[in-house]
């Protein structure tokens, strides 16, 4: 039985010989300008067909919904105003008190020249009571800078799946569709899922999903859906992000990340991704802007760790986001004692019943 | 936040729900504020999500599957019955529990590759044997089971035709080996009964992962309360004293269960086995087995009675099977069920001094 919970080399626990160095993203939302072009080069390359019916779904510029067997990249949009920015910042700043791993305030000479001068004039025009006096102590001798205005900011991320290290739906894939691979990521083998949807529950991020012919409802006549679209592949099947399975084996850099124009979407080995992750959130702990923090890069977490690590301006479920994430199986071997209880106690009664039972 | 011509043609702002964008909070919604139930102690919570989406996805399985864990658990229980029979020399209870066994089993197996979503791939579920997915350690279980339960069942239907069955010499070995099969089929039967609750409870399912402590012990009571009843509607009474008692203890430990589960469970993942369709399933579910359970205890001697009773008893398991599959699929889709639950045993760890095992850092 592979390790359930806990920090661990994914690949090599697998049981891999061949082990590659962990591959990852870092999702870098405080760079997104929410272009889609994720979304798009995931589907081209990975043949991925339409999901529901074009519609607009009234959730700003997020009319893709959200992560499901066809859509492997969503970006969501969140618009925010000065009370919940000022509530981010906060709840931010409380993570940084309360002494979470690494981190700490930025050692003084951290504080980058880049953060004094792109934006003095908005430190100046701000001024530090935007932040709170806490801040200011905190993060003493750093200049002020929030470079969003203080009415209005636009969360934009890019969601994925998060390749963990302990992955819920890889553990109760009953056919062995769903493995392991050498750069510790999770793929599901097309040509063996029978679709029995266990993996659907068993993600704590909401990511994988069976895949039906695209469209809310069923077609009911010829010609119904918008457009002329080519057959779905893989119906009945589930379907995720594969990290680009194929393209990595060729040295490829995974399409989203290839295509990203802000490189907001940053691919490499995990060890590195989670390196500039803590670089990123110093930087902008630096620049006054406590709402920063990282996702998945704490390898104590319920997953053990992701591969994607993202780094967010607000809490994670404003995002969609799971705020305290576990993998069910983590807990398999108390269930399975509970459940070997059971079924003693069930036989128990049955015998029971028929011991000195009136003839 | 902005100003343009086109502001007046906006509808007015709704009071309470004035905050625009992705951040949408909801105040828990009161319970119990029709003064019927008792009203669990709900923390006052707000929580945010992103435009009230599921943060979860509920697992596509449809009614095959309710039916399915209610089958497994009546064809377990009648396997152990039947074997019990078998070795106080009980034989009408004896063949009625075999054939309910196979008879269940095999509508069941039916129902789940029926729900696949690649049928004609059902043999894929014995590729493995792995030990951290309940549903392959089940299809096992399930395979082993229908093994013991068909060899059992098929001597009984031969019995019943007057030996008809074109066996040949095999109706030798069917005789010799039928007594064995029916004690595998009962080793067995408790553990189909029971793995479909840790098929349940190994998800992030919030309502089932939440009950992963009491929902096996929900699961036989209510196989067992089953597969009694069953048995009490199908062989005299004469023969059934002890499907009455299993009927009984069914009853207690189903209601024993649930309660616990109710209890321990967190108090606003537990509103989904209150509310909704589920819940009225659920509530249902009790009335009918406190109703078999009265009607075995006092008139389970009288054949019309017994039966009555055994098919509330039946309905009983079903109601069960089917609240609990659709009280799971409530909590993924409403993301309260997923968020709220976290963010206080988060804050709870964080309280108590444990701060480096959050997924959210702050470096």
């Amino acid at each position: 039985m592979p390790q359930l919970a806990g920090p661990t080399d994914p690949a090599a626990d697998a049981r891999w010989t061949n082990v590659q160095p962990r591959k990852g993203f870092f999702t870098d939302t405080s760079i997104c300008i929410g272009c889609k072009a994720c979304e798009v080069a995931c589907k081209e390359w990975n043949h991925n067909p339409r999901n529901g019916d074009l519609e607009l779904l009234g959730s700003s510029y997020d009319n893709t919904g959200a992560l499901g067997a066809s859509t492997w990249r969503h970006v969501a949009f969140i618009e925010q105003g000065r009370e919940q920015i000022e509530e981010a910042r906060a709840t931010g700043r409380a993570l940084v008190d309360l002494g979470m791993p690494g981190l700490g305030p930025p050692a003084a000479g951290a504080s980058p020249a880049a953060a004094g001068s792109s934006s003095a004039a908005a430190s100046s025009a701000i001024g530090p009571a935007a932040a709170g006096p806490a801040a200011e102590t905190m993060l003493s001798g750093t200049p002020e800078m929030p470079p969003d205005t203080p009415e209005f900011r636009w969360l934009m991320s890019s969601d994925v799946c998060k390749h963990c290290t302990h992955a819920g739906c890889l553990d109760v894939c009953p056919t062995g569709a769903l493995f392991r691979t050498e750069f510790g990521t999770v793929v599901v083998q097309d040509d063996v899922c029978n679709g029995c949807g266990t993996c659907v529950a068993g993600c704590p991020f909401g990511v994988i999903e069976r895949r039906t012919d695209g469209t809310a409802a069923p077609k009911t006549k010829r010609g119904e859906r918008k457009g002329e679209q080519p057959e779905v592949p893989n119906l009945g099947v589930a379907q995720k992000c594969t990290l680009c399975y194929d393209r990595l084996v060729d040295d490829q850099t995974p399409a989203c990340a290839k295509t990203c124009p802000t490189e907001s979407i940053k691919f490499g080995d995990r060890e590195d991704m989670v390196a500039l992750a803590k670089e990123r959130v110093a930087e902008l702990h630096a620049q006054g802007r406590t709402e920063a923090r990282l996702y998945g890069a704490n390898e104590l977490d319920g997953v053990g760790g992701t591969g994607s690590v993202f780094l967010l301006l607000d809490e994670p479920e404003v995002y969609g986001l799971p705020p305290d994430p576990r993998v069910p199986t983590a807990d398999l071997p108390r269930m399975f004692k509970r459940a070997g209880l059971a079924a003693a106690g069930m036989a128990a009664a049955a015998a029971i019943s028929f011991i000195g039972a009136r003839r | 936040m902005t100003a343009s011509e086109y502001d007046s043609e906006r509808p007015p702002e709704l009071p309470g729900r004035g905050r625009r964008g992705g951040r949408r909070r909801d105040r828990p919604r009161p319970v119990g504020a029709d003064g019927g139930r008792e009203a669990p102690m709900v923390p006052e919570a707000e929580f945010t999500s992103y435009y009230g989406r599921p943060v979860v996805k509920a697992v596509p399985w449809g009614a095959e599957i309710a039916a399915y864990l209610f089958l497994g658990g009546v064809a377990g229980g009648s396997a152990a019955l039947g074997a019990g029979a078998q070795l106080t020399g009980r034989p009408t209870l004896c063949r009625n529990c075999r054939l309910a066994a196979l008879t269940s089993v095999s509508l069941g197996a039916v129902a789940l590759v029926h729900d696949l979503g690649r049928p004609e791939r059902f043999l894929n579920m014995l590729r493995v044997i792995k030990l951290t997915s309940p549903m392959s350690l089940g299809s096992w279980i399930l395979s082993v089971f229908s093994a013991g339960a068909s060899v059992a069942a098929v001597a009984e239907v031969d019995r019943m035709t007057g030996e008809r069955l074109p066996l040949g010499p095999l109706r030798r070995v069917l005789r010799a080996v039928e007594g064995p099969a029916g004690l595998e089929a009962a080793a067995f039967g408790p553990l189909l009964a029971v793995y479909t609750a840790v098929l349940l409870a190994d998800t992030a399912t919030p309502t089932w992962n939440h009950a992963h402590d009491e929902l096996p012990f929900v699961f036989v009571s209510s196989a067992s309360l089953a597969s009694a009843g069953l048995a009490m509607i199908t062989t005299p009474v004469a023969e059934t004293a002890p499907a009455r008692r299993l009927a009984l203890l069914g009853v207690v430990g189903d209601l024993v269960a649930t309660q616990v589960m109710r209890r321990r469970m967190d108090p606003v993942v537990a509103e989904t086995l209150h509310e909704g369709r589920p819940g009225t399933l659920l509530r249902l579910s009790e009335a009918l087995a406190v109703a078999g359970g009265i009607g075995t205890l006092l008139g389970g001697r009288r054949r019309p009675v017994a039966a009555a009773a055994g098919l509330a008893l039946v309905a009983a398991s079903a109601l069960t099977r089917f609240g609990v599959l659709g009280a799971g699929i409530r909590s993924a889709k409403d993301p309260r069920y997923t968020i709220e639950p976290q963010k206080r045993r988060l804050a709870a760890r964080r309280a108590a001094g444990i701060t480096d095992d959050s997924i959210t850092t702050s470096g």
